[in-house]
């Protein structure tokens, strides 16, 4: 009911929702049920590579709702993505149990290698599946709230907003590659057994894995389109648009964007928790600065302010980025990668979605259209 | 009886050969004889006897023979007893009488060696040396005296104490002194204390060590100066050790300064965020590798002057760069600050492949002209001679720019497009000009940097990420728009990581300093030394 009133004037979205969740039906059935010889299977390595997309969708779908609603561009979204993949990573090693190399039954492996004798009390709780998948929400969020709270409420804004969201990245890959943090240091945390008591590497796990990727993403784009399609959803994009003007209207501004920043940090969590079993491990890369602005350059390739356009963004370059990084090309991933950024803020601003409804516009104004909320204009950031 | 004995013989032959050098040979040539002859017996406990015997004789080649004993050079002729040593020219000489011997015995073997008789070779070697002509061999000798503490060389100790005229000489011949009467227990109190007088002047840990080896049995008045001789100098090292860092703090925060300044040009001054800011410096650096290359096969004597020919060449290149970028792709962005950084940050990453292309991904050699290299002491403060050209450098840097900004036509000119571009443009100035050339100039400090940068950091395609997240935070810090703040911003956030570092340890600190950061931000949005009034808004 409240999804076909959401999707009754989104054609872009109905369409995106049909191609997401018929991917979760389709691509694990031709895993699991087409036999390997067939033109038609798909192997473990290319399900793996596909849940990764979809995972890379939902980062990118929450960036678009704080950077293309709000006006928020945050340069640490790679943050709250591996703070949720670093709460299932936690669950996940305590389902080891004693089948590690030191086959201690509560210590993982590289706490019994550094001689820790126990548990740290924030290990506590997650070899429960229900509290690891809390604090996969909780973790990101809180960090999101707390910062945002502070950042937003002493008018921190534009560049400067960034570059400390770039900081708090940075400073939190610094924590993370230490050893006495108690989160695997470099070698962040692998070898992987059960989830929910099932094996990580069977092929009907990865299946499903890939079937619930494919459904927060969807879940994640009605969640983000119930919330722009809102009244406050409007808000947010006034604040996008004129921050001072939309605050000298009576609107606290500072609590619609710790709002939607926490949101939005919930939905990384939940895609870097998604990304950590299909991938088998975490470890403190995940951190790097680097990422997070690649996280940018996704949803401003497919298309800022669009949600589906941030999704189709991630699975389009991540494709480009799998396809030359496997082959002879390799040398020239970066030059093509640093290229994207500078054709796409220079000529299309919009993105590839935004364009493309640009054209759908021009060439057929249909009656259903006029209703339907004009895509965003592109913002003229007041600062 | 031997203990006794000993000094008084090293006494008797180290006054008469201090005297008259040409009678040295015949002070005691059987103690010569003896001494050889116990060598020649191969066992270490007789060659250490032999050693001693062969320091005590005072010949003026004994110094020669210990140390030929020590390099395995001192040979045994098994069949007639007879020791012989090949001298540093390789010429084989006869031990006894010092003279080149023609045709050597054909199976001579070298005296063997352990620990033990290299201590004790050591120990002997020290005191002979005391007396050597070199001065630097007399400070070494002083040196290994006071490190072996060897009681037997307190009498050899006094005589060349009282034989030196050079006061550097005699500053260690004194501490060697102190290190011997301190730790020998027959010696009178008032010596002793004397002693540990001198090495609470010297100062040193060494010196603390020293003072620390009292056993628990000695005199109460000698243990309670001890002692606080020990408290005082730990007091002082502590206050040196401050000063360590403190000079630590000053060439990080030089180190920033000269990433960063290029930054607050084209960020504070312009408004662009150039996330490519950090390939600029590399570049700088990669320019310095490429002059030093050409420099190296082509003129290898101009080496010490390749930071001169760098430094205008970084200049030129990354400004050019510089440049093109703001021509090409920058000026379509303006007024649009986040895609500014977007699109700056592919160009480093194109700028970075290239530069991995070019000059493969493994770290380039940099080289340190002469004077550059090396430290200098002052009192307990290591200053190395590279961060100190940094630091002025850094210094000169800010200054050129100050006044740049101030006295020439394009700083004029830049500050009028900074306060209000459309009223510049109304009087004349060419506004995309300016845009360019102050891009390029902030774009060639930066390759100045990179030439600093090169001497003490690695050379690698990675070189400029390593900067720009704290460039960044440096002008973020210090307020935009505002030279004095970078630099206020790039001194405090140096210092503050050096003075965390021994604390927290070197990631905590850095840690703690960027918390620190992001919540300085949230009480000054805009930084140390804001812009204040309409300019803020815009």
């Amino acid at each position: 009911m409240i999804t076909r009133a959401l999707l009754a004037d989104d054609r872009t979205g109905r369409w995106f929702l049909a191609i997401v969740l018929g991917l979760a039906v389709i691509v694990p059935i031709l895993h699991l049920a087409v036999p390997e010889t067939s033109a038609f299977h798909i192997s473990t390595a290319t399900l793996a590579l596909l849940g990764k997309y979809l995972c890379f969708a939902l980062l990118a779908l929450s960036l678009d709702l704080v950077w293309g609603y709000c006006g928020i561009l945050s340069l640490g979204h790679g943050a709250f993505f591996a703070l949720g993949g670093y709460a299932m990573g936690m669950y996940l090693m305590r389902q080891i149990g004693s089948r590690g190399v030191y086959a201690n039954p509560i210590l993982p492996d590289f706490m019994v290698f550094l001689n820790w004798k126990e548990l740290p009390w924030y290990w506590y709780g997650f070899e429960n599946a229900w509290f690891a998948f809390l604090m996969v929400m909780a973790v990101p969020g809180l960090l999101a709230f707390v910062f945002g709270w502070f950042a937003f409420r002493s008018r921190v804004t534009g560049v400067y907003l960034s570059i400390i969201t770039q900081a708090l990245t940075y400073a939190l890959m610094l924590a993370f590659f230490r050893n006495d943090m108690g989160f695997g240091g470099n070698n962040g945390l692998t070898d992987f057994k059960d989830i929910l008591g099932f094996p990580v590497q069977a092929n009907a796990t990865r299946a499903a894995l890939f079937a619930a990727s494919a459904l927060a993403l969807a879940l994640g784009y009605l969640v983000a389109r119930a919330i722009v399609a809102s009244r406050l959803g409007k808000v947010l994009v006034s604040i996008r648009d004129a921050e001072s003007r939309t605050r000298f209207l009576g609107y606290r501004v500072e609590h619609y964007k710790t709002f939607i920043f926490t949101v939005s940090a919930i939905m990384a969590g939940i895609a870097g928790a998604l990304y950590v079993p299909q991938v088998g491990i975490i470890n403190p890369s995940e951190f790097l600065p680097a990422n997070s602005i690649e996280v940018v350059i996704w949803v401003a390739v497919g298309g800022r302010g669009t949600l589906a356009g941030a999704a189709l963004g991630a699975v389009l370059v991540n494709f480009a980025k799998t396809t030359f990084t496997t082959g002879f090309l390799a040398p020239y991933w970066l030059f093509a990668l640093g290229a994207l950024f500078v054709v796409v803020t220079i000529w299309l601003p919009k993105g590839i979605l935004g364009k493309f409804n640009d054209l759908w516009e021009r060439w057929r104004p249909s009656p259903a259209e006029k209703s339907a909320p004009k895509p965003e204009p592109m913002p003229q950031l007041a600062e | 009886m031997g203990r006794l004995i000993r000094p008084i013989l090293l006494i008797l032959s180290l006054a008469v050969g201090s005297l008259l050098v040409p009678q040295r040979a015949a002070a005691a040539p059987e103690d010569l004889a003896a001494g050889l002859a116990l060598i020649a017996k191969d066992s270490f406990n007789d060659t250490i006897a032999g050693i001693d015997a062969i320091a005590r004789s005072g010949a003026a080649h004994s110094a020669a023979l210990v140390e030929a004993l020590q390099d395995r050079r001192l040979l045994i002729d098994t069949a007639n007893k007879k020791v012989f040593y090949r001298d540093a020219a390789g010429a084989v000489r006869d031990a006894q009488s010092n003279e080149i011997v023609a045709a050597p015995p054909a199976d001579l073997s070298a005296v063997r060696l352990n620990n033990r008789v290299r201590g004790v070779a050591n120990a002997a070697l020290g005191t002979l040396s005391l007396m050597n002509p070199d001065p630097a061999r007399r400070i070494q000798a002083a040196q290994a005296v006071m490190k072996s503490r060897d009681p037997a060389a307190l009498p050899v100790l006094d005589a060349a104490l009282a034989a030196e005229k050079m006061p550097n000489v005699k500053a260690e011949l004194q501490l060697a002194w102190a290190a011997v009467t301190f730790s020998k227990a027959d010696v009178p109190l008032e010596k002793r204390l004397q002693a540990v007088a001198y090495l609470q002047e010297a100062g040193t840990r060494d010196a603390v060590s020293i003072l620390r080896s009292l056993p628990a049995d000695a005199a109460a008045p000698l243990r309670e100066a001890a002692n606080k001789a020990v408290s005082s100098i730990e007091q002082r090292l502590a206050l040196w050790g401050y000063l360590q860092n403190i000079w630590y703090g000053i060439s990080l925060g030089s180190v920033l300064l000269i990433a960063a300044i290029g930054l607050a040009i084209t960020f504070g001054v312009m408004g662009v965020i150039n996330m490519a800011h950090g390939e600029m410096v590399m570049l700088g650096a990669y320019t310095t590798f490429v002059v030093q290359e050409i420099i190296r096969s082509n003129a290898p004597g101009l080496f010490d002057y390749s930071l001169a020919l760098a430094i205008p060449l970084a200049f030129l290149v990354a400004g050019g760069i510089g440049v093109a970028i703001e021509r090409g792709v920058i000026r379509h962005l303006y007024g649009r600050p986040l895609e500014t950084l977007l699109a700056t940050w592919g160009i480093s990453l194109i700028l970075q492949q290239a530069v991995r292309t070019a000059f493969g991904p493994t770290n380039r050699e940099v080289g340190t002209p002469q004077f550059m290299s090396g430290a200098m002491e002052i009192g307990g403060l290591v200053i190395t001679w590279n961060r100190l050209y940094i630091v002025i450098f850094a210094g000169l840097i800010f200054v050129g720019l100050l006044l740049a900004l101030r006295y020439t036509p394009l700083g004029l000119h830049m500050r009028a497009v900074t306060q209000n571009r459309r009223m510049a443009s109304s009087m004349g100035i060419r506004t995309g000009r300016v845009d360019a050339l102050t891009f390029g100039l902030g774009s060639g400090i930066a390759g100045l940097a990179g030439v600093a940068l090169s001497q003490i950091d690695n050379v690698s395609p990675n070189l400029g990420q390593s900067y720009i997240i704290d460039s960044f935070l440096v002008v973020v810090f210090g307020g935009v728009g505002n030279l004095w703040g970078t630099l206020i911003g790039a001194l405090s956030i140096g210092m503050a990581n050096k003075l965390l570092e021994p604390y927290a340890g070197a990631v905590l600190g850095k840690i703690i300093l960027l918390v620190a950061i992001i919540v300085f931000i949230q009480k000054r949005p805009r930084g140390l030394f804001a812009l204040k009034g309409r300019a803020v808004e815009t």
